[in-house]
């Protein structure tokens, strides 16, 4: 990333302008042409730089009231092949291996669960108990009750 | 901050929030492209957009950064804050650069904030800042594989 990239991105983390020509007017800002803006953010795009350019919906907006964080202890052992088999549910959003932090939080893998209610959360958390079954020592969901923040990254000029 | 339980949306806001989950286009006029193929002309197609920004039913429009790819670091934290002093803290979390997310969760592990900083050494150096400013220890949890990641949340 060299240093007109960075300063593209310092132009677009809070967002895309909403205007009929949005790269033209992030290419006046950085004194560059149009071409050149779309050019480096396909760049940045392909190198894996954006994860993709889109809309991010507060998930209770769109219906997503229930938000677990489903938190399992997996023996390390076997972690990695149950995680990879949890991350391909269609429901899982996230799934990750964490370091416990003993004695307060003996959970290692994490899987994110979305759904309407909590029954619809709880449902799709016996599924991943099911796949677990007789390999998780502990589990816990922790539901989300209130968004304090979400603005992503904000890198500073 | 984003509400709870916003206005219910209508079938279009549904539609143009299916349509903008990626790919977006890369060409002169992209919003013209997208709302041709909504149906919609691209005032209302720009017109709706702001106003679900406005709303927070979008928190957000725009290129998704990968901070890793960049040098950065994205780590999850917890706290465990009491609950009288829950706002305090809160809001001193909140006015942190570079807390990028942070929830509220029901467990003693109330604070849920992902950590989102240019370079590996400012997550050490954000998480003391918490500390100092906050009182409370702050539970890192960086991730040590990712088994799956899909940000994608079909409006139905």
């Amino acid at each position: 990333m060299d240093e007109l990239d960075r300063r593209l991105v310092l132009a677009t983390q809070a967002g895309l302008p909403l205007v009929q020509r949005p790269y033209h007017r992030l290419a006046d800002a950085l004194g560059i042409a149009a071409a050149e803006v779309q050019a480096r953010l396909q760049r940045m795009l392909d190198s894996g730089l954006i994860r993709r350019i889109g809309a991010v919906p507060n998930h209770y907006a769109i219906g997503y009231t229930a938000n677990g964080m489903s938190v399992w202890d997996v023996p390390d052992e076997h972690v990695d092949a149950l995680g990879v088999r949890i991350g391909a549910l269609d429901f899982v959003t996230h799934c990750y291996r964490r370091p416990r932090r003993l004695p307060d939080w003996p959970y290692n893998l994490f899987a994110m669960v979305h759904g309407g209610s909590r029954a619809e959360v709880e449902e799709k958390v016996a599924r991943v108990a099911a796949i677990l079954d007789g390999k998780c020592r502990a589990h816990d969901v922790l539901y989300s009750t209130r968004i304090l923040k979400k603005t992503g990254l904000r890198l500073t000029a | 901050m984003p509400p709870l339980m916003p206005e219910p949306l209508d079938a279009a806001d549904k539609r143009i929030i299916n349509a903008l989950q990626g790919g977006f286009p890369l060409c002169d006029e992209p919003y013209r492209e997208i709302a041709e193929r909504l149906g919609l002309s691209e005032a209302e197609l720009l017109a709706r957009l702001q106003a679900m920004l406005d709303a927070r039913v979008l928190t957000r429009f725009g290129p998704m950064f990968q901070v890793e790819r960049m040098g950065g670091a994205f780590v999850l934290a917890a706290m465990k804050v009491r609950e009288d002093d829950f706002e305090r803290v809160a809001a001193l979390v909140n006015g942190l650069a570079e807390v990028a997310h942070n929830y509220r969760r029901e467990h003693v592990f109330n604070m849920w904030l992902v950590l989102a900083t240019e370079t590996q050494a400012g997550i050490a150096a954000a998480i003391a800042e918490l500390e100092r400013l906050s009182g409370y220890p702050v539970y890192a949890f960086p991730k040590e594989r990712e088994y799956f990641v899909e940000m994608r949340l079909q409006a139905s």
